[in-house]
């Protein structure tokens, strides 16, 4: 843990900003055209990760355009969060599925 | 044709409303017709949209509607052989067939952007219209829990297809 804390410091006395450090992964099911929870919060750095029990494909789609991800039939899809802010999303195969993710920096 | 197609509609919900307004209430095996034979016409009208259809959004949706009709669909056989129940032809299901063979040949008549439109408009119509049969009647009216939820996870597939449809035919105007 010592080399890797010296490490991160000395990336950072040189000024470069190291990658997040794994994030957590949050898991949002899909079940009868419901996210949930519908509501999350999560930091940058973070995955969200869907996971259907639905037969029917659906995807999340951000509002912002940020991401659109492809969510198969009882499967699954994931994003890692780039940047903070409130993102509302839906599903584009059916609208009235949808969800918001609140990303703290 | 907004009013043809709003007639089109009452008509189609007299049918439904008229079927259980009867003696008989449609019983669970002509429930399940009725609302297979709802998804194989709206399957074959998508088929046609990609026969016709040079519009992305368009396109895009009819694809999506042969996806999840099929899926849905899928489902509804596998529930009635599990069940052991063989779906009953009914005067609804004909008048659906019917009606909705009049449509595809007015729609095939159409090219270009007046096509777009004309079948954009029929899904908001068709499947307003559907999802009202299946809250108002087929929904209340099945007996089996399954098959109640089966159709009712297929109202709420149902419901997102028709804001996508309204997405659809907004964008075209």
């Amino acid at each position: 843990v010592g080399s890797r804390l010296a490490g991160l410091a000395l990336l950072g006395a040189l000024g470069i900003v190291p990658p997040a450090v794994a994030g957590e992964t949050i898991q949002v099911t899909i079940d009868k055209l419901k996210f949930d929870p519908p509501q999350v919060s999560a930091h940058v750095g973070d995955t969200i990760e869907w996971v259907s029990r639905d037969f029917v494909a659906h995807t999340a789609t951000a509002r912002n355009n940020d991401w659109d991800v492809a969510i198969p039939a009882k499967g699954a899809g994931r994003v890692t969060l780039q940047h903070p802010g409130d993102v509302d999303y839906f599903c584009r195969f059916h609208p009235n599925m949808t969800g918001r993710i609140s990303v703290e920096p | 044709m907004r009013l043809m197609l709003i007639a089109a509609g009452a008509v189609l919900a007299l049918t439904v409303a008229g079927a259980i307004a009867g003696d008989a209430k449609p019983n669970d095996a002509q429930i399940a017709h009725i609302a297979y034979t709802a998804g194989q016409i709206d399957i074959t009208t998508a088929e046609l949209a990609l026969q016709k259809s040079k519009n992305k959004d368009v396109r895009d949706f009819a694809e999506n509607m042969v996806r999840d009709h099929t899926a849905v669909n899928e489902q509804a056989l596998a529930l009635v052989k599990k069940l052991n129940v063989t779906p009953e032809d009914n005067d609804t299901s004909k008048a659906l067939v019917k009606q909705a063979d009049a449509k595809r040949a007015e729609l095939a008549k159409l090219e270009g952007a007046a096509f777009d439109k004309a079948y954009a408009d029929n899904e908001v119509a068709y499947h307003k219209t559907v999802n009202n049969a299946l809250e108002t009647v087929l929904i209340p009216t099945a007996s089996n829990a399954e098959l109640k939820d089966l159709l009712s996870t297929g109202l709420k597939i149902f419901q997102g297809h028709e804001q996508h449809a309204e997405h659809v035919a907004q964008s075209l105007k």
